[in-house]
This record gives C-alpha cells, structure tokens and sequence, in this order.
C-alpha cells in the first residue's frame, strides 16, 4: 500500500536516521512511503496569534500538494511537521473565515478545505498495521533492553491533535514491547526538552536536558525513544555539557523509534545513521549484540 | 517582589490587545496555580505563568514586558491542556511576546548566533526560534 509521506527540512540532514529508518521499517510492514513532490517547510511553530495567518500559509501549501498528487492521507514523522500540518488542517476545517481568507490569499493554488487527513507514523504501526503484525515480523528481539519512551510535547499537545491519550500516552510503550524490549515508565515522559529555547536559552535546556536524562537513569533505563528531531538534539548534544557537570554521569543512548524497529526487522544498520548521533549508541547495541 | 498598583499604571487598551491577539478573556483565569505548577521552564522564570495572567489581568504592561517569562515559554502548551478554566495559556503568552515584536524589539539576535551553533542546530530549532523570538 502506498502512503504519501511529507519529510520536512531536519528529516534531510540532522535527522537522516529517522527517515531511512522508516521508511525501510515500513517497506517491510507492507507500506510504500511516497514522498510528496515540491514540498516545503512547514513553518515549524504553528501560530497561535487570532490575528496572524500568514504563518498558516506554509503548512496549508503542503496540504495542497497532498491533495493535488492525489492523495487523500498523508504521514509525518518529524513531531513539529505533525503539529503543525494537523493544526493547520484542522483551521481550515473548522474556521470557514480564516479558511476563505487563506483561500483567496493563495489565488494561484487549488481551493482547501481539510480534506486530507494528517496521521503520525506511529499511528500507522498502531492503528493500520497493528502491533500483533509488527510482532510476527520482528526477527530480532530486542530482549534484556531497558528503554524509557520519551513522548515530547508536540504528538499529544494540544488535546485535539493528540495521537493518544495526553497526560499518560501508551503508543511508544507498546511499540517498545512489541519489538521486545522492555518499556520503563517514568515522569518526565510527556515534559517539554526545552524545544527552540536550545537557539536563546541553551543554558535552560541543559537544565531540562538533565532533569529528564538523570530521572530516566534513575529509573534503570538503558536508553530514551523519541519521535522528535528537536528533542533528539537536545538531550543528545547537551550530554556533552552534563558530562562535564556531573562527574557520575556518563551519558545514555537517545534512539528514534525507528532506529529500533529496524533492527528489530534486521535491516542493515546503515539505514539508521548512526553516524549522526550524539554520543556513542553503537557501545549499547554492540553490547547487546544487536549490532555487528 | 512589590508592584505598585494605581489608576495611571492601569492600561485597560493593553487588556483589550491582549485579548483580541490571543482569543481569551483574561479574567477567565482565577489563579489557581496549576499553570505554574506543571510548567517545565518555571525553574527560570522571573514571574510564574500565573502570576504573568494577573499582570495582564491588572494591564500591567511594563512589568510583563520587563519579564522573562513570556521569552522563556517553550509553547509545550501543558499549561493549556490543564487549565481548568478553560484559558489557553500558550496563546496568551504568544500574544504577550508579539506586542513586544510588533514594536520591532526582537528578543533574539540572529546575527549573534556562532557559525559553528548555526550548522549544528537542527533547521527546526533554528525556524522555531526566529519564530517565537524575533519581529
């Protein structure tokens, strides 16, 4: 089954190990990733001004090519491109002013009205492929792997774009489960990184990177998953500076989910890109024997 | 910390620019706290999300514009899907940080970032950031 795909701009360089990794993962569930054509970024922070529309322009566009390839759903993978291009979906569904405005805005484009329908992958594996197909095709247990699911801000909040319940989400636990590796509960799983202050406050994520990292150690994990480019920055560049800090730390591996299901599927490595993680995730895996 | 609060300091056209911006009734709000209590960037705050409400509340606009709190808000939007009255909080702070960027007063100086931050921060942060802390 093909399924149109919307990247965005980090999934092309920083995050190139999110998008291999899915997009191979997916091939083998049975799901044919089809990038959309001349596509562009999403804006990033969706507004939250009544007053400004101007910044729903970029995701609205996106939308538009959606809907013009002839498709009528389209998956994301980077948290920021979901929020952004499900919220804008939404105001153009439900605000019929703000819709005619945009609308007549963008004279060169086709007429919108919402019609496409903006999903996570995440939701695919769950609601589409379902957790007990990805377990028959799982070759590789990730058995005797600790992993702490970190949820961030942008996949469940605010409520009407939640892809699962907001204050105590489940979707990265069960997938954790599912390619058999143990799920570790903890309190700051659905708290913000820090997220864009990383570009004014570096020092306050820090802060943040390190309630979160020393919480998840206390809790036994052995590693963090997460969906979101910005959170992997900045609880994997960050590690450097908490090294330094406290003297018992030591780091600990941050994984896409992707990265994972594809070893769990025993594709190449390479399509996870581990070149471009911060810190050392291959040490973990290596011990694990998950990796050669 | 001591405001002073009197009829001249009282601005009720901020209010109303508040409101219109943001979409919310300020005084919807009842400060019970719990915005402050889950917010996550809280621990560097000069005034708590809360106590930034009351001060919009009062039209107290030079002792919000002074803050750092509206500039320190990630938009993670916790505040918003708990708050009990219903207030959107991430659009009001939104709305408190553009009265300042209307003005021309960026937070942030794009030009002041290192080569070297430039290319290792991921483009999101980098649009995020321009978005949320410049004119």
């Amino acid at each position: 089954m093909d399924l149109s795909y919307y990247p965005g701009c980090t999934l092309k360089t920083q995050a190139k190990g999110l998008e291999d990794a899915t997009i191979a993962s997916m091939a083998i569930l049975g799901i044919n990733m089809v990038e959309i054509q001349r596509w562009n970024c999403c804006g990033a922070a969706y507004s939250l001004a009544d007053d400004d529309l101007a910044h729903h322009l970029a995701p609205v566009r996106n939308l538009i090519r959606v809907s013009e390839q002839g498709a009528n759903k389209v998956g994301t993978l980077c948290s920021f491109c979901y929020n952004t291009l499900k919220r804008a979906n939404l105001l153009m569904q439900k605000d019929g002013e703000k819709r005619k405005t945009l609308n007549d805005f963008m004279e060169e484009e086709m007429d919108y009205n919402g019609e496409v329908e903006v999903v996570h992958i995440l939701e695919v594996l769950r609601d589409e492929i379902g957790w007990g197909n990805i377990e028959e095709k799982v070759k590789v247990p990730l058995r005797g792997m600790r992993i702490a699911p970190y949820y961030g801000c942008t996949l469940l909040r605010p409520q009407e774009v939640a892809i699962d319940e907001v204050e105590r989400p489940t979707i990265l636990h069960r997938l954790i489960e599912t390619i058999g590796a143990e799920a570790v509960d903890f309190p700051f799983a659905t708290e913000c990184c820090g997220s864009f202050q990383i570009v004014s406050n570096p020092d306050s994520v820090t802060q943040r990177a390190w309630d979160i990292l020393s919480l998840a150690l206390r809790r036994e994990a052995e590693a963090l998953v997460l969906t979101c480019p910005l959170c992997y920055f900045n609880l994997g560049q960050r590690q450097k500076i908490l090294v330094r800090r406290h003297s018992d730390f030591k780091g600990i591996p941050i994984f896409y989910f992707s990265q994972l299901l594809a070893l769990s599927l025993q594709l190449d490595p390479q399509v996870c890109h581990f070149e471009l993680s911060y810190g050392d995730p291959l040490l973990l895996l290596k011990g694990k024997k998950l990796v050669p | 910390m001591r405001i002073e609060i009197s009829s001249q300091r009282l601005q009720s056209d901020f209010v109303k620019k508040v409101e219109e911006i943001s979409g919310q009734s300020l005084l919807s709000c009842n400060q019970c706290g719990k915005c402050s209590a889950g917010c996550p960037m809280s621990f560097a705050m000069d005034f708590l999300p809360n106590q930034i409400i009351r001060l919009a509340q009062l039209g107290l606009e030079g002792d919000v514009a002074t803050s750092k709190t509206v500039w320190l808000c990630a938009s993670c939007l916790i505040c918003t899907i708990r708050c009990p009255r219903g207030v959107d909080l991430g659009r009001v702070m939104e709305a408190l940080r553009l009265i300042t960027l209307r003005k021309n007063i960026d937070y942030m100086e794009a030009s002041k970032i290192s080569a070297d931050t430039l290319s290792e921060l991921p483009q999101i942060a980098l649009v995020g950031g321009f978005r949320k802390h410049t004119a």
